[in-house]
């Protein structure tokens, strides 16, 4: 028997028993479509996080604070005042209201500044822009991003921030274009935007800075973002008129090193700033956690599916060993005339294969279409804020990853009832009653 | 005198172990010529059909020996056997084996399917096989819808689809009513005549056991040499009394 004849006769044998048939494709839909939609939810986030912030945009940079001063816990009462520490300060955007971390001082950078490896520090100051205009058509409020320098932004146009660069730079989001007066995005690249600011006499004053790029809207900060000679020369202002160390207080600094450090030689730079009693962690790190969660949860769900699939197994296993038990007498003629066991062996095989195809097909076509329906509700209804974001992403390979497993396990599934089959005897099989 | 098609030396077979032990054939010699007619002929029980599978190569027997064609069927390879059962015999069986709700054709050109032949000269083949027995009109049928006539000639369709040298026939009149009966045994014999087909009839039908050249009586597993005797001495009387 040929091999195409052995698939189509298996096809074939596969509908004569619809129900039953029906039945058990049902079973593999199920586990399918749930490690389907899973698997989705998994690349749908992934690549939002990816495309949020590549991740790999500022490797060399170590987000340092203080740690958590032990001394100070709840049971202990207050630790004992000493003059060289620096107040605390509040921590912005983010984080839970109220919350203060010890600040760092002029003498912390120092002393970050001189660990090994490091190769230069900047206090991480947050300035405070009044308004900004271009082309006299109208002021606006401005945010500033404060991790625009730490990550790569998504760009609509033009080129990313650079902090080496001397020119003061900014990027503007998207929804910034048609407030300001900015056509496109392209329109905005190269152009000079004025940004006013307070200084710490009350007296405003402008800055000229040049919009380098037009980022879309991320979830890792909303707002423009400034190089790090726009940061300083705005905080300049800020800080003119103020009495000497009024200012000199910093919730955190950006600690640069070697791009080419290997992984071990950032886990000792790490090392090295927890004894001194500095926190320390790189934007991999900040990310990586919250992909470590992500991938757990996706984990368990497709665990749950797989269990789904193994119990759908089960059943293949039934469906066959019924089907086989139905046509005891035509395998047996079968073989009478001449077929081999090991082709009655593949005829069995290419049937549990077929009804495994057959519900995984159905199963991820479906989750597809459902994952992709719900993801664009979701897009523009619960998840409108964050744009850019397909919750439920499907990655053509991963399907394919998915119907071949599933049509492995159906093949595993077949091959107790594809045995018994060959092994029939023509005999004892055209006796059977 | 050519070498026999078949051969079997005192070939024995048995079922079951112990206490359960049951022969089913305790030792029978016979040789089946090209072109020959042969009823095995037995009550239901004596082994008759046991014989029959056992020459068919659906089955080994456990003592004695079978030739086929001169060549002792234990070296024979798994290949050459199923070769041999696919292209050198065809069967009839008394239950039909017909798959019910497949087509006539597809029926038909089982045997074809399993050596592998091209979709194309499979039609063409059982077609004309379908021709032969004018169920040519019934082709595209379901086997199910079949009568019990239509059934059997179905069958015998698919035996002969493959131009089988030696046909074996398991009571195949066994389930259709007389008239129909004697339609399908015209359509054995006639083969048998035309196409020069060797034919072995397992059958406890005295008649049509009468219409083969040679009856082969069994009873009790052994061969009942007395009424085979006879039965040849009938045979050879009727023969000569043709003549004369």
């Amino acid at each position: 028997m040929k091999f195409i004849d052995i698939v189509k006769t298996a096809i074939a044998n596969s509908f004569r028993s619809k129900l039953r048939t029906g039945l058990t494709v049902i079973a593999i839909f199920i586990g399918a479509f749930t490690l389907t939609i899973t698997s989705g939810i998994g690349t749908g986030v992934t690549s939002y996080i990816d495309t949020q912030v590549s991740a790999i945009g500022a490797a060399d940079v170590l987000t340092v604070s203080k740690a958590a001063d032990s001394t100070s816990s709840t049971t202990d009462g207050p630790a004992a005042y000493d003059p060289s520490k620096a107040t605390t300060v509040s921590l912005g955007n983010g984080s839970r209201p109220g919350t203060t971390i010890q600040a760092l001082t002029a003498r912390d950078l120092t002393k970050i500044e001189k660990t090994s490896g490091i190769l230069g520090v900047d206090p991480s100051v947050r300035v405070t822009p009044d308004y900004i205009e271009y082309d006299g058509k109208g002021k606006f409020e401005i945010i500033v991003n404060a991790t625009a320098t730490l990550t790569k932004a998504d760009l609509a146009a033009g080129s990313q921030l650079s902090n080496a660069s001397t020119a003061d730079q900014i990027l503007l989001p998207t929804t910034y274009l048609k407030n300001l007066g900015f056509p496109s995005a392209k329109a905005a690249v190269g152009r000079t935007v004025s940004i006013g600011i307070t200084d710490y006499t009350g007296a405003q004053q402008t800055v000229k800075a040049t919009v380098v790029g037009v980022q879309n809207e991320t979830i890792l900060g909303v707002g423009a973002g400034l190089n790090q000679t726009l940061t300083d020369t705005l905080h300049a202002i800020e800080v003119t008129g103020a009495p000497a160390g009024a200012t000199d207080s910093y919730a955190t600094a950006t600690a640069h090193f070697d791009v080419t450090s290997t992984p071990a030689e950032i886990t000792a730079i790490k090392d090295d700033l927890t004894k001194q009693g500095y926190a320390s962690q790189t934007v991999a790190d900040q990310i990586g956690s919250f992909q470590t969660v992500i991938n757990v949860i996706i984990g368990v769900l497709n665990a749950f599916a797989v269990i789904a699939l193994i119990a759908a197994g089960f059943g293949i296993i039934n469906t066959l060993l019924m089907s086989v038990q139905e046509r005891t007498r035509e395998i047996g003629l079968m073989k009478a005339m001449g077929m081999n066991g090991g082709r009655v062996y593949t005829l069995f095989s290419t049937e549990a294969v077929f009804i495994g195809f057959l519900g995984s097909a159905l199963g991820a076509l479906a989750a597809v279409g459902v994952g992709s329906l719900v993801s664009n509700i979701l897009a523009d209804g619960v998840f409108s804020a964050l744009p850019g974001l397909q919750v439920v992403q499907f990655a053509p390979s991963s399907i394919a990853i998915i119907i071949g497993v599933v049509m492995l396990i159906a093949f595993l599934a077949g091959t107790l009832p594809a045995r018994a089959a060959a092994r029939q005897n023509p005999i004892d099989a055209l006796r059977y009653e | 005198m050519s070498v026999p098609v078949l051969s079997a030396h005192n070939i024995g077979k048995s079922y079951g172990s112990g206490a359960n032990r049951f022969d089913a054939l305790k030792g029978v010699s016979l040789d089946i010529q090209a072109g020959e007619s042969v009823a095995i002929v037995g009550k239901s029980g004596s082994g008759k059909s046991t014989l029959m599978h056992l020459l068919a190569l659906l089955d080994d027997p456990d003592s004695g020996s079978l030739l086929v064609e001169g060549t002792d069927a234990r070296k024979l390879k798994g290949k050459e056997v199923n070769r041999l059962r696919n292209q050198d015999f065809g069967f009839v069986f008394q239950q039909f084996f017909l798959t019910a709700n497949a087509t006539v054709l597809d029926n038909v050109v089982l045997p074809l399917k399993i050596a592998g032949v091209p979709p194309r000269e499979r039609k063409a083949r059982g077609m004309a096989a379908l021709e032969q027995l004018e169920l040519a009109d019934k082709a595209k049928n379901k086997a199910i819808n079949l009568s019990g006539g239509q059934k059997q000639r179905a069958v015998i369709a698919r035996a002969l689809v493959n131009n089988p040298k030696v046909i074996f026939a398991d009571e195949p009149t066994g389930n259709l009513d007389t008239a129909t009966g004697a339609v399908v045994e015209d359509i054995l014999f006639a083969l048998n005549k035309d196409k020069g087909i060797t034919l072995i009839i397992v059958t406890h039908d005295i008649e049509l056991a009468a219409r083969c050249d040679r009856q082969i009586f069994i009873r009790d597993g052994l061969e009942d040499t007395t009424e085979s005797g006879a039965s040849r001495k009938r045979h050879a009387g009727a023969h000569a009394g043709a003549h004369a």
